[in-house]
């Protein structure tokens, strides 16, 4: 995954700015990019399309570290962006830091990957 | 290890099984490079015809994703054809030039289609039915509606014909032949399957010939020889399929009809094998997938060194992939000297069935109707079995031959392991139990997550159920003890009465307090315990909007494209100009693609940006529209006809009934959607009789019905009570609701509420007066808190984060 030389941290938003359990959409000229706040306040960014049937998955239910797609359920985990289950599917994942309440996404990847 | 060179010509089912036998027997041993002629990756051909019907789309039967070919860094070659072999030097040539140099190379070219040579075979309009392009030609083609017109009457040909009927085009199936499938059936199965097939509105004609397709620049009709003419604006040609050689001869292999191989698959050069459609084998090609399924087999063992395997041909069985005609055969049914058949018919349920036999043993069987016992047949014809036992009662199936009382799992435990038990996807039965016991699955959704069978054309459900049932004993139990989800082992009327009766008022206090194995629950859990809380505590609970899917946390559909559908109220479908003006300005003003008129009699607006939810809101709003909750599990329309207005069969003020109901009852939330209709005369215009919940009004009053359904199952509604006055019938219908969200799971229609509790016990329990009251007033304390409008409150701004994005400035910022 880890493919360009430096790391492009963006800060994006406050913490307080997600809903607990929740997500909100980050739009960017090389597509939308889902930010998710977990139970336990852990915040993790994945594109926002399904590889099934391209879903937005930013509109998916939360819980624990997974997301389902509101589309047709299918269920991935936050931290690797694998489908869970015996489904080969996998969601570009981008790395996630909160510093003094402020998260900040590395884009440096973005637009690529599938 | 040094791994050899694998080229594989082809990309078909057959290939894609012999690469997942072989990976899994010697991941490594090969790098393999395949050279498709079509430009898509691997997907199941033999689930074609639930696309063309609708039933299940591409993504549905994709068999290897990209993924897939990523894992075992297979290169491959989209949309080039192999045009090459050359043995001398061991490479391939494609259109394109690309060459592939190989050490083992698999030809798996299929099969073409026959396209019979008369004039106008070549106009537009004219398709076959092989692979996707095929199917997709018929979908856009049937979007005029129109006529359709079939050419072969077998299997491939009705599976078209039904397909396209129900894409809504009027369909005619021309058969050569007197009998249809008459490959596979005998007359008498075969006039059944007729009269099934002209029962759903296509017209077949038999011991028809075409000889010529009729048109000016595209297709306009066929004529057969007898002079008929049948009009068409598209003829499919599905009358049989010939092995795809060509490239084989000219590299100088041995073919005759097909590519002939050996018992180890081998064509005439051993560095070559030869698998599928393409093959033939002592003399036989095969067009079915199992025979493919076993050859595959055999070469990945011959591949990964096992020179000892070998293919020794396949008997093979049939059934037509039409969804509600059951047709089986297998073997060979052709009466002659020496063989002696039984036949057992029974009119009256459409069931015949035949088997013939030959020295005592099974060799050929032809089922119509009724085939859940195929598979015990299907076995004794393959194993040979001596049934000289049991002759006298074979016909009736594994049940009756045991000779005790009927034990429906006795078929099933009769199999033997390696019995096969799905057809799409080659799973025998100790697959089946091996993995339920292994992975301890209990439940059908896990078995076919885990092995596949039943995930394809689902024909094998039942046999798979059975199966659980009997590797798990009591322990499966298809309803009752089903645990809610992953997270819990209670059951949903479990979790309803723990809820009321340890008065647990929030998610978590009902996680913690019950025992769930994760942290906050799953997708599944997470509605249904939101949804029980707000039942169990009206105006305490706090609605959790993150437990909601999407659809009920905004309060808009979502559509396929990410974008979403507004459907404002129309109290009992009466709107005035005043509404359909507000309608139309913000349809114009927030250039809404798509506006239409919904079943449940209101208008829906398609196609609106997240972003434009709270403003199209508000201008609904100021023309006194609101929510229409079309995409709740709660109220949804009150379907009405003009009754005494207008009507002049009208017996009672219909239209003011069904305002009167929609008012009292919307805003609520129940365990599923709930639709009513009131119809003012036994005519029933409304449809009341397959809704939820129904009204009909009658001279004397009103018979109030209830627990219909019209969606995936059909069924029309059972009478629950006839009332004299409109606010009697209100009154019932509220107490009926309650009912309802009391006791239902969610995610459970009214009538599947009603087949769980039996339809008695609610005619019962709402007959008694004191009951019914206490019912009706806990829905009216209920409603207290459900009727306001949920757009006005995202208007005024409620839950703002979930329609304004991020963005990002154009100047990225390195933190």
């Amino acid at each position: 995954m880890m493919s360009g030389p430096e790391p492009i941290w963006v800060k994006v938003c406050e913490l307080s700015d997600i809903p607990l359990r929740g997500s909100r959409v980050l739009k960017t000229e090389a597509g939308c990019v889902a930010l998710f706040r977990t139970v336990s306040d852990d915040v993790y960014a994945l594109k926002d399309q399904c590889p099934h049937k391209k879903g937005p998955l930013s509109q998916g239910i939360v819980h624990d570290r997974s997301i389902a797609c509101p589309l047709h359920n299918m269920v991935f985990d936050l931290d690797t962006g694998a489908a869970r289950g015996p489904d080969d599917y996998e969601v570009q994942t981008f790395p996630t830091k909160i510093e003094h309440g402020i998260i900040s996404v590395d884009l440096r990847n973005l637009g690529e990957g599938r | 290890m040094s791994s050899q060179r694998l080229v594989v010509i082809g990309n078909g089912m057959a290939p894609g099984r012999v690469l997942d036998h072989l990976f899994e027997r010697a991941p490594h041993a090969y790098q393999v490079t395949i050279f498709n002629a079509e430009p898509r990756i691997n997907y199941d051909r033999i689930m074609l015809s639930p696309v063309l019907s609708g039933e299940k789309q591409f993504e549905d039967i994709i068999i290897h994703d990209e993924a897939w070919y990523k894992e075992h860094q297979i290169t491959l070659h989209r949309g080039k054809e192999v045009v090459e072999i050359d043995r001398n030097n061991r490479v391939v040539t494609a259109s394109d030039g690309t060459k592939a140099p190989y050490d083992r190379l698999l030809i798996a070219t299929g099969s073409n289609p026959i396209i019979i040579p008369v004039p106008g075979h070549d106009l537009p309009g004219v398709v076959t039915y092989r692979d996707l392009d095929d199917v997709d030609a018929m979908l856009s083609a049937s979007k005029e509606k129109g006529r359709a017109v079939v050419i072969g009457g077998g299997l491939l040909g009705l599976e078209a014909a039904v397909g396209l009927k129900m894409q809504g085009m009027d369909v005619s199936v021309v058969h050569l032949a007197s009998t249809l499938m008459e490959r596979q059936l005998d007359e008498a199965a075969g006039h059944l399957l007729r009269k099934e097939i002209e029962r759903r509105g296509i017209a077949v004609y038999t011991n028809a010939n075409t000889s010529e397709i009729i048109g000016e620049g595209k297709v306009e009709a066929i004529k057969l020889d007898d002079g008929t003419i049948i009009k068409a604006d598209l003829v499919c040609m599905a009358v049989g399929i010939r092995p795809s050689t060509a490239v084989a001869k000219d590299a100088g292999l041995a073919v005759e009809r097909g590519i002939i191989v050996g018992d180890d698959l081998k064509t005439s050069d051993p560095a070559i094998f030869a698998v599928g459609e393409c093959v033939q084998h002592q003399g036989q090609c095969y067009g079915l997938v199992a025979p493919l399924y076993e050859m595959a087999k055999v070469i990945a063992a011959q591949l990964s060194g096992d020179t000892d395997a070998s293919y020794t041909g396949s008997v093979t069985s049939t059934k037509l992939k039409v969804t509600g005609v059951d047709v089986f055969s297998a073997g060979d049914f052709q009466q002659t000297e020496g063989r002696e058949e039984i036949v057992l018919r029974d009119a009256s349920q459409g069931i015949y069935r035949r088997l013939v036999l030959s020295n005592d043993q099974l060799i050929g069987a032809v089922f119509y109707g009724d085939t859940k016992d195929s598979a015990w047949f299907f076995q004794h014809i393959k194993d040979g079995t001596d049934v000289a036992d049991y002759r006298d009662t074979l016909i009736f199936g594994p049940t009756y031959a045991g000779g005790d009382a009927i034990d429906p799992l006795a078929a099933v435990a009769a199999l033997p392991a390696d019995a096969e038990i799905c057809g799409c996807n080659g799973v025998c039965k100790s697959k089946i139990q091996d993995t339920i016991k292994g992975e301890g699955l209990t439940s059908l959704d896990d078995v076919r997550a885990f092995t596949k069978a039943s995930a394809s054309c689902g024909s094998c459900t039942g046999l798979v159920e059975q199966l659980l049932a009997l590797t798990l004993g009591d322990a499966f139990d298809p309803d009752a003890a089903k645990p809610m989800c992953g997270c819990t082992d209670l059951g949903h009327d479990a979790v309803r009465r723990l809820i009321v009766a340890g008065g647990l008022k929030s998610i978590p206090d009902v996680m913690q307090q019950l025992n769930w194995r994760t942290s906050c629950g799953c997708s599944k859990c997470r509605p249904a315990i939101n949804y029980y809380l707000i039942c169990a505590w009206p105006g305490e609970y706090e609605d959790d909007g993150q437990s909601r899917f999407i659809n009920e946390r905004v309060h808009a559909n979502i559509q396929k494209d990410g974008t979403y559908s507004v459907v404002p109220r129309m109290w009992g479908g009466m709107t005035t100009a005043q509404e359909l003006r507000a309608i139309a300005d913000v349809v114009d003003k927030y250039d809404i693609p798509t506006v239409k008129c919904t079943g449940g009699a209101r208008i829906d607006m398609l196609g609106v940006k997240k972003e434009d939810l709270p403003d199209v809101w508000s201008d609904l709003n100021q023309a006194g529209l609101v929510s229409g909750h079309a995409y709740a599990k709660g109220l949804r329309t009150v379907k009405s006809c003009v009754g005494t207005d207008w009507c002049r069969f009208g017996t009672q003020d219909s239209t003011g009934l069904a305002v009167k109901l929609e008012r009292f009852l919307w805003g609520s939330w129940t365990p599923h959607k709930v639709k009513l209709g009131v119809s003012g005369c036994p005519r029933n215009c409304a449809e009341a009789t397959c809704k939820d919940i129904g009204v009909v009004c009658v001279d004397s009053g009103y018979e109030v019905h209830f627990a219909g359904a019209a969606g995936m199952h059909v069924k029309g509604t059972d009478l629950l009570c006839t009332l004299e006055t409109e606010e009697e019938t209100i009154q019932y219908i509220g107490a009926l609701m309650q009912m309802y969200r009391e006791q239902g799971w969610y995610l459970d229609r009214i009538y599947k509420w009603a087949a769980k509790v039996g339809v008695d016990y609610v005619r019962d329990t709402l007959e008694n007066v004191e009951e019914r009251q206490s019912y009706y007033e806990r829905f009216v304390y209920s409603q207290k808190f459900m009727q306001d409008d949920p757009w006005a409150a995202r208007v005024a701004g409620k839950d703002a984060h979930e329609f304004t994005p991020i963005t990002l400035d154009r100047r990225v910022e390195t933190a």
